[in-house]
């Protein structure tokens, strides 16, 4: 895999020179989402309905040491029987050059309106977490994370 | 990385009626974002798994749309309460029109 042989070795040349500048000086290269664009692919999904805040547990750690795999564990609190439950889940980073990270789309079935899995991120960056209930409800919540090696390969 | 992407799964093979359980998935994937590019600087195309859908006795239970900032080789764990036997199917969509399949049974006492 000499992809991989080369990301390990710009790593080391990171490790090495071991300063943020240097990551710094490397991230900009990319055209990066912001605040906006993610404003703007809620705005796509809900238009100007209001964001309220509560119910929902954003999981994700202060500092990650690598960007390539950072853990995100969302929950939503909801009864989830068939006429009260959490129907969607989008998360977004307002730093990746693309601000979507995933979308769930939970159903009663599920109990509990809990799902886990792994992201890459490119900077340290906010992620945002706006869920809809089944009544038409949508809240919302935000949570940075201090990214330390970024994990979009250069 | 391997041509051809392996699922695994984690269910547990029993649980009691009304028991929440936790379901958690993997796959093999290398998960190109599209944003890399190769030695000679040209941008190696995005090739991801979009679409992750698991469904019990053929009814969708749950789904993840995922980007490309989802990282390699993608985790997704989810929950669901068990009512009765069955079988669950996971499928994984591929950018290229590839599906992956999985199957695990659960058996409700």
């Amino acid at each position: 895999m000499p992809s991989m042989l080369r990301d390990g070795s710009r790593r080391d040349v990171l490790a090495a020179g071991g300063l943020a500048a240097l990551a710094a000086l490397l991230a900009p290269r990319m055209a990066l989402a912001d605040e906006k664009a993610v404003e703007a692919e809620i705005k796509k999904l809900y238009g100007e309905k209001k964001l309220e805040s509560g119910r929902i547990k954003l999981d994700v750690p202060q500092i990650a040491e690598n960007g390539l795999v950072v853990p995100i564990n969302v929950e939503i609190e909801s009864t989830m029987t068939a006429d009260d439950y959490v129907k969607a889940v989008h998360v977004f980073a307002d730093g990746n050059p693309q601000p979507g990270i995933v979308s769930y789309r939970f159903t009663p079935e599920c109990g509990k309106a809990a799902a886990a899995t792994r992201m890459r991120l490119a900077q340290t960056q906010n992620i945002v977490c706006v869920a809809e209930m089944s009544d038409g409800k949508l809240y919302s919540t935000k949570s940075e994370v201090k990214v330390t090696i970024g994990g979009c390969g250069g | 990385m391997a041509a051809n992407p392996t699922p695994r799964v984690r269910v547990p093979a029993k649980a009691t009626k009304g028991e929440m359980i936790e379901v958690k998935t993997l796959i093999s994937h290398e998960m190109e974002s599209g944003q890399r590019k190769d030695s000679a600087g040209k941008t190696i195309p995005r090739k991801i798994i979009n679409k992750f859908t698991a469904a019990f006795n053929g009814k969708t239970v749950f789904e993840a749309d995922w980007f490309a900032a989802i990282s390699a080789n993608p985790y997704q764990a989810f929950f669901f309460k068990a009512q009765e036997s069955g079988e669950f199917t996971f499928t994984w969509k591929d950018d290229d029109g590839s599906e992956y399949t999985a199957k695990a049974k659960l058996a409700v006492a």
